[in-house]
């Protein structure tokens, strides 16, 4: 499944595959290889990668690999980036690479919060961005726009309660088919 | 009764802190924990996501068009900088042109809006400090600018004027002119505020050695704007991965070389005349032309066009009613927000929503580093970082 090239030019880690796609470079690799492959871009002298940009989360609800992780990396001396991708099944535990860079905490905390894809070995996996007390993954496809919790002032208990969210219509969404 | 000398030794506990998420220094809905030793950081560790409003979530339910404005809403003081990410993330995956004259108006705004968000970084940094006057001054140039974007778009701050494929509508009469006008007279009232604050003893005690990022953790900690050159590392996407027509003007990327929060706001400053240079250079290069690609089913028709011709309207009333589909394909566009790089994970299935738009906001990386920036410093100096790294929770939050 996996090809291998090592030689100068080449790759010195495993990888699915390589592609450049509208001028972008494209990395797919297992996630069981991702940590090494990260810190190969990163410290390896021919590509430097030094900086991580970003960590992204997405949720394809229906294939077989539910999620995927995608990671932006800069290398800022060969003016490049490179976006590693990874693609997990539900419950499957996603190396962290907090320790190659020190930003990637915030990230996924983030993606853990809105997708529940857990990061092994980060230390600091709290939900950061949803509300105290929150429950459910947000990002997920299968949870509804709306939410499950909405939250009033009770003038009688003086305090914020959260309760049902309770519609009279179903939340519509429109389309070419849908008759306006 | 015998005392037990274990109980006599005294045991201090660090003192831990709220700050916010209602104090005026936190730049919005910043909750942040302090734990102090006397009045020493020990520990910050901010908690966000009190202005979470599920944004990506709300773009993924809305077609490429109505997702746009809510690029405006990220960062509410650099608006436009946004929905411009956006659009180029949308017109990479449909290959869409955009026409020169479409182009030069875009970086016209661009740095506009580099002003703009700048004048308030400086204005409410001085005001955090404790200088109020610089904010005033920079709030009167804001409005001015303001007007700008209320003159192409209707609105003051979420313009909804960079679209895909192009703009909302060509400039209105005489803009141009106004725009010279302020540019000429704007480099003046940098000179003021300059005057102010830039060898000002009290502001240069609370900012020189506050806040010092060496390029290595600049690094590190994956920076980038203001914050990575403030650290001494020359790096700008409009210079070094230019989009747009950034190649074609001639601007320098001011960088510091202690990595303080004063290295930090004398680069601002230095961007807004940077920033003023472009802005003249535009209106020396503008020329009369379309301003939106001629691809009709991705770009709503002129009005002129919809008067006169019945295809039009169908492609108008399809445009607003139905959106456009972007063809298969995922890219990362990233540009130079004043912030720092503003990032767009744009991923489309072929529809006419977007299947996941990840927004990598600048704030964000910043904030995390916070607690780096601010161990050792005085509770007193977190306000400062807080002010340098320029946090609006619009964007960070998201």
């Amino acid at each position: 499944m996996t090809s291998q090239l090592i030689l100068n030019k080449g790759f010195v880690f495993p990888f699915i595959f390589f592609s450049v796609q509208k001028s972008e470079s494209i990395l797919v690799v297992l996630s069981t290889h991702l940590f090494f492959s990260i810190q190969c871009l990163k410290n390896h002298i021919n590509y430097r990668y030094t900086l991580l940009s970003c960590i992204s989360g997405v949720d394809f609800n229906s294939s077989n690999y539910r999620f995927a992780v995608v990671y932006d990396l800069i290398s800022i001396d060969f003016n490049q980036r490179i976006r590693v991708k990874t693609f997990l099944k539900e419950g499957q535990l996603m190396a962290s690479i907090t320790s190659i860079f020190l930003n990637a905490n915030w990230w996924e905390r983030e993606i853990w919060d809105f997708f529940g894809i857990f990061f092994n070995q980060n230390l600091d996996l709290r939900r950061i961005l949803t509300d105290y007390g929150f429950e459910g993954f947000p990002m997920r496809k299968d949870f509804p726009l709306s939410g499950y919790f909405e939250l009033s002032y009770n003038s009688n208990k003086k305090r914020v309660v959260s309760n049902l969210v309770e519609f009279s219509q179903e939340h519509r969404f429109f389309n070419s088919e849908s008759s306006i | 009764m015998k005392l037990k000398k274990k109980e006599l030794t005294k045991s201090v506990k660090n003192f831990t802190i709220n700050f916010g998420p209602q104090h005026p220094a936190a730049h919005g809905v910043l909750r942040l924990i302090l734990e102090l030793s006397g009045e020493i950081v020990e520990k910050a560790d901010p908690h966000i996501g009190l202005l979470h409003r599920g944004t990506e979530k709300l773009i993924e339910n809305k077609n490429f068009l109505q997702a746009l404005p809510y690029f405006d809403r990220l960062d509410y003081v650099s608006m436009m900088a946004q929905e411009h990410t956006y659009s180029l993330a949308v017109e990479t995956l449909s290959e869409l042109t955009v026409p020169y004259r479409a182009k030069v108006i875009r970086v016209l705004f661009l740095e506009i809006t580099r002003i703009l968000n700048h004048l308030l970084a400086v204005g409410c940094h001085a005001m955090d400090v404790g200088a109020m006057t610089p904010f005033l001054w920079a709030f009167e140039e804001r409005e001015k600018l303001m007007e700008f974007y209320e003159r192409v778009s209707g609105a003051r701050m979420h313009a909804a004027y960079i679209r895909p494929g192009g703009l909302y509508a060509d400039l209105p009469l005489g803009f141009l002119d106004d725009l010279y006008l302020f540019a000429f007279q704007f480099n003046t009232r940098i000179d003021e505020i300059e005057e102010m604050l830039t060898s000002n003893r009290i502001w240069k005690e609370r900012l020189v050695d506050i806040g010092v990022v060496s390029s290595k953790d600049a690094i590190e900690w994956g920076f980038s704007g203001v914050m990575l050159r403030g650290s001494g590392i020359p790096w700008d996407l409009r210079k070094s991965q230019p989009y747009e027509i950034y190649s074609e003007f001639k601007f320098k990327i001011p960088v510091g070389n202690l990595g303080d929060c004063y290295d930090r706001y004398i680069i601002r400053v230095e961007e807004m005349r940077q920033s003023l240079s472009i802005i003249e250079q535009c209106l020396s290069v503008i020329k009369e032309g379309p301003v939106k690609s001629n691809t009709s089913k991705q770009v709503s028709p002129y009005r002129v066009e919809i008067k006169n011709s019945m295809e039009s309207v169908i492609h108008h009333f399809k445009y607003y009613s139905e959106g456009y589909s972007v063809s298969v394909g995922e890219t990362y566009t990233a540009t130079e927000a004043p912030k720092g790089e503003f990032g767009v994970y744009l991923l489309s299935n072929g529809t006419e929503k977007p299947y996941r738009c990840k927004i990598k906001a600048p704030g964000f990386g910043h904030l995390q580093a916070l607690s780096f920036m601010s161990v050792g410093h005085m509770v007193a100096d977190v306000v400062t970082i807080i002010g340098t790294q320029d946090i609006v929770f619009g964007e960070i939050d998201r």
